[in-house]
């Protein structure tokens, strides 16, 4: 018996390629997932004061870099999706490779930031400010992670100019992830 | 159906894309200058309002979803609504912890508080090394700081 592509892969009842519907729902409970926290933040940032004092101490700069380091791989990815496109493989492997560079970068600044706030005592048990701080970004540092060894393992099949449509599809995540951080930044960094 | 004969119909330059891309930045820019000035409204302005023109930007003109079909828009509205239920579920009993059947411990910290000063690490440690050498002799004041240290934890402020 033949190996046949399973039913759901070619369907598309909604008008919407199975893989991109898919990747909205993970986005979805990613909404939830983040959003929740997000809330969860606001409800006692609004409410207590001491929460300010406690954002001055983490560090802009880091921050403001790192929103740049996002922004400009969400670039490289849409450009890459571009070149996918345009069944431009090199070229899209290329920015692909970018993107993960930026994603590199990005946990690096991370982790310097870690090390640096963990040495002077703001410790994920400080206060609860703290421990939203470091679940928030650390939760978020790890979807940096996911998507980053995900681009990986598309790079591999693009090279080979196999199911260039993930490409679209990292992407899309990879933008989300973009977005959560677009929030955590003021939330986290300005927002004294 | 094939899915490429579904992809977005979108043969944007990417001369396109890097225009957002500066748009972007110069947003950023603004979100992160606009609150040294230390006017209350300008940083809520700057920093959240612009942080949801960043986050629509990106949704629109990098995901795409200015020409995805409407399916995608509810089933993200969808959980936006969930969330919104969740905040306006929990956040009179979060916010608004006034009442009459129990009694709040809570101390809000000032700003002195929510630092960590040089050394406090050591003299946590000695601190616990205190709290051992109590349990060995029995200190009458152990009960009190025992008691301190449970509602600090418990506030989590």
């Amino acid at each position: 018996m033949s190996f046949q592509v399973p039913i759901a892969t070619n369907r598309s009842a909604t008008g919407i390629p199975t893989s991109r519907l898919a990747v909205w729902w993970i986005l979805a409970s990613e909404v939830v997932i983040f959003g929740g926290l997000i809330m969860c933040y606001l409800m006692f940032r609004l409410h207590h004061e001491s929460w300010g004092f406690e954002a001055a101490h983490t560090n802009p700069i880091a921050g403001g870099v790192n929103t740049f380091v996002l922004l400009t791989s969400s670039l490289f990815v849409v450009l890459a999706h571009q070149a996918a496109e345009a069944k431009e493989t090199d070229k899209s492997v290329r920015y692909i490779w970018f993107t993960i560079f930026g994603g590199f970068i990005f946990m690096m600044v991370k982790a310097y930031e870690y090390t640096t706030e963990i040495t002077h005592g703001y410790t994920m048990f400080k206060s609860v400010f703290w421990s939203f701080y470091y679940t928030a970004t650390g939760l978020h540092g790890f979807h940096v992670m996911a998507g980053m060894f995900i681009m990986w393992m598309i790079s591999r099949d693009v090279k080979k100019g196999k199911n260039l449509h993930r490409v679209e599809i990292i992407g899309i995540y990879w933008h989300f992830v973009d977005v959560v951080w677009i929030f955590l930044f003021p939330l986290l960094y300005i927002a004294k | 159906m094939s899915e490429t004969a579904e992809h977005h119909d979108d043969h944007h330059p990417p001369k396109y894309y890097v225009k957002i891309w500066v748009i972007l930045l110069v947003l950023l820019t603004v979100s992160i200058v606009g609150p040294m000035i230390g006017i209350k409204w300008l940083t809520l302005i700057t920093a959240f309002g612009i942080a949801l023109v960043k986050a629509g930007m990106v949704c629109a003109y990098f995901m795409h979803l200015n020409i995805e079909r409407k399916v995608a828009w509810y089933i993200l509205c969808a959980t936006l609504l969930l969330l919104l239920v969740f905040f306006t579920g929990v956040a009179p009993d979060v916010m608004k912890p006034s009442g009459t059947n129990w009694q709040s411990l809570y101390h809000e910290p000032t700003e002195e508080e929510s630092m960590v000063h040089h050394g406090d690490e050591h003299a946590e440690d000695a601190h616990h090394g205190d709290e051992d050498a109590k349990h060995d002799d029995g200190h009458d004041e152990h009960s009190e700081d025992e008691h301190h240290d449970a509602d600090s934890h418990d506030e989590g402020h």
